[in-house]
């Protein structure tokens, strides 16, 4: 079933927690709503769910619309943060509580209930714990359980709020798999809210990113790291090394720094402009390239995983946050460097952001414009 | 060898006797001897005179009509009460925080005064009570006027003891079971009363303590009407002054068995309640 929401904003008092968001997510996805706390994107689930009234907008399942529709009439499955299983029902009666309340003249005879608990149970494999008390469970059996529960009753749409939020590492890896198998098993539309960068991109078909009661962008995960449309984005996922200079025709120059576009870069005078760059897009190497004089400070190494991480500060000149490039540990073996020692990036790729608020400008330098091989590390 | 430890005042064995010495002496002589006392002095003219004493026409009345408002302040305050908790824990609105204040009135306000408001108010010369007169409807110096002031004085017991319940276990399983398409009362019925039962029925014991043994709001608006007005412990003080001692004690040790067996359930409810609450801790750790 596909989902629509068109123009929703909702205040909380004087704060404004979601100002005219539209998102339309069409039938079986399973989209990820990303942003930091405080963005909006659990109010935004809620309001789907009808838990929350919107102040303005509509939300449409299947083209109809269900705005006015009541939380127990919308028919949707819903994953609390906390779980939220009932406390004082055992494992089987918290799975058997939606089919229970039914009016009488549709609720299924008792025997048909407990076969599709049992079902359930099996399900999420946790048929043993079924006598249990929520108490009893561990946080990622309580969410498996919290799950069975939103599935009892057969959802077209599923809506997770945090669903893996308070679990540790391990469990979670487990269980995102788990909810993708489940999710191309079952065939709902799922729409789940994270703050873990991490997890909605290796969960989700689409990702909406959101900020301060916005969408800021709604792309396929690699669309959206490889091609963010705006500062924001751009910030929020990945670490991103980020240079701020005045420009004066192709040239961005900020005190002992300085990059020169290349050719075909739009060229302006006397404006501010930033570049962009992923740890990816930049090599270091122990001289300055022909097109850029970025001279960097190593502050700290970190050997840990597949790549060695180099944590960097400007030298000569100044950044927000330290800079941090990747380099493989063949580079890092014949090259050796310590902390303290200099060196110079030399950008492959940049994105440049002339305003705020304006979509960026993507340059890459050609192996010609790049620097000879005998400087490289 | 003896390991030397960190002594903490009260460490010493002498601090810590003397106090304990200290806090049974001030239990025995302001609680145990005077409760002893009663039903020492009920008995005082032998069992069979305890009984005369009992079942006395008025004494009988006075039991009648204690109960009587007891039955009545219950179930109103009840209902009041978890209404009153459910509104403030489950909904946003102006004024909230006014109302949670206001709910502790009748605790800060002494019954004496209470019954002096509802006097005014009620009364024949009063504001609403000249009204009410000429409907024909008396309120003050009859069993209504008792009533409505021992509401009045018991009300926030139970609202009191729900509040600070229901606003920890918060609104996301009645979310929860609103998901799954459960009605109003069914939420209420299957998820918040289970939850709140030991509360509520602390709350009760409380509120049933207090309703059949007050005495100030009640002597204030009775007018101590021997065999209609009078309630247990009115008709205490009154056989008091009629220098019927053994009579006074005997009705004062019905009184004092009620706070007996209150204590004795309101331990039992405390226990299951503390009970309840141990898994719940356990519920916010993530394993």
């Amino acid at each position: 079933m596909s989902i629509s929401i068109e123009g929703i904003t909702k205040h909380f008092g004087s704060f404004q927690a979601l100002k005219d968001v539209s998102l339309d997510i069409p039938d079986g996805q399973l989209v990820g709503l990303l942003g930091p706390s405080g963005s909006g994107k659990t109010t935004l689930l809620r309001i789907i769910a009808g838990l929350e009234t919107a102040d303005g907008g509509r939300i449409l399942f299947h083209g109809e619309d269900v705005t006015g529709l009541h939380v127990r009439e919308r028919k949707v499955g819903f994953v609390f943060q906390h779980y939220a299983l009932f406390r004082h029902m055992t494992v089987a009666q918290n799975v058997a509580f939606g089919l229970e309340v039914m009016p009488a003249k549709e609720r299924p005879p008792a025997a048909e209930i407990r076969k599709r608990v049992d079902m359930l149970l099996e399900m999420v494999q946790l048929g043993q714990l079924a006598d249990r008390f929520p108490a009893q469970l561990s946080g990622g059996q309580k969410q498996r359980i919290a799950l069975a529960r939103a599935l009892s009753m057969k959802p077209q749409i599923l809506l997770l709020d945090e669903p893996f939020g308070a679990l540790d590492a391990k469990v979670r890896k487990d269980l995102r798999r788990w909810l993708r198998a489940l999710h191309s098993e079952f065939h709902f539309t799922s729409v789940f809210v994270t703050h873990d960068q991490e997890e909605a991109l290796e969960l989700s078909d689409q990702v909406a990113v959101m900020s301060a009661g916005r969408i800021e962008q709604v792309d396929r995960p690699q669309q959206l790291y490889a091609e963010p449309s705006s500062q924001f984005v751009f910030d929020f996922l990945g670490h991103v090394n980020v240079f701020a200079g005045q420009q004066n025709g192709t040239l961005l120059n900020q005190d002992d720094a300085w990059v020169r576009l290349p050719v075909g870069a739009a060229e302006r005078v006397g404006q501010t402009a930033q570049l962009y760059m992923r740890p990816h897009e930049l090599t270091l190497q122990s001289a300055p390239a022909a097109h850029a004089h970025l001279p960097l400070c190593i502050e700290s190494i970190s050997l840990v995983g597949a790549e060695v991480r180099l944590e960097l500060s400007a030298r000569g000149w100044a950044t927000a946050e330290h800079w941090e490039v990747g380099i493989t540990h063949t580079q890092f073996n014949s090259w050796q460097p310590a902390r303290g020692d200099h060196c110079f990036a030399v950008p492959r790729v940049a994105h440049v952001f002339q305003a705020e608020g304006q979509a960026p400008e993507t340059i890459r330098w050609q192996s010609g414009e790049l620097d000879d091989p005998a400087a490289m590390i | 060898m003896h390991e030397r430890k960190t002594m903490r005042a009260g460490d010493q064995p002498w601090v810590k006797w003397s106090l304990i010495a200290m806090a049974f002496a001030v239990t025995m002589l302001m609680l145990v001897i005077p409760l002893v006392i009663i039903f020492k002095q009920a008995f005082a003219a032998g069992g069979a005179n305890y009984w005369a004493n009992l079942t006395d026409t008025y004494t009988m009345h006075a039991i009648g009509l204690t109960l009587l408002v007891a039955a009545l302040t219950v179930p109103i305050n009840l209902v009041f009460g978890v209404m009153l908790a459910w509104l403030v824990t489950r909904f946003d609105f102006p004024g909230r925080k006014v109302l949670i204040t206001l709910i502790d009135i009748p605790f800060a306000v002494s019954p004496v005064v209470a019954g002096l408001l509802y006097l005014l108010l009620y009364g024949s010369n009063g504001w609403l009570g000249s009204w009410l007169m000429d409907q024909d409807v008396q309120l003050m110096f009859s069993w209504p006027g008792i009533v409505m002031v021992t509401v009045f004085v018991t009300c926030p017991f139970v609202a009191r003891e729900l509040i600070p319940l229901m606003q920890q276990q918060g609104r996301e399983e009645e979310e929860a079971g609103v998901v799954l398409g459960a009605t109003g009362w069914q939420l209420f019925r299957r998820i918040t009363l289970p939850n709140i039962q030991w509360a509520l029925l602390y709350g009760v014991v409380l509120t049933n303590a207090r309703a059949v043994g007050e005495f100030g709001a009640v002597s204030v608006v009775s007018g101590n009407i021997r065999g209609e007005t009078n309630t247990l412990s009115l008709h205490v003080e009154l056989l008091y002054q009629d220098y019927n001692v053994v009579g006074a004690f005997a009705s004062a040790s019905l009184l004092a068995g009620i706070a007996l067996i209150t204590i004795v359930v309101k331990s039992f409810v405390e226990w299951r309640q503390a009970r309840q609450r141990a898994p719940l801790d356990d519920q916010s750790d993530n394993r």
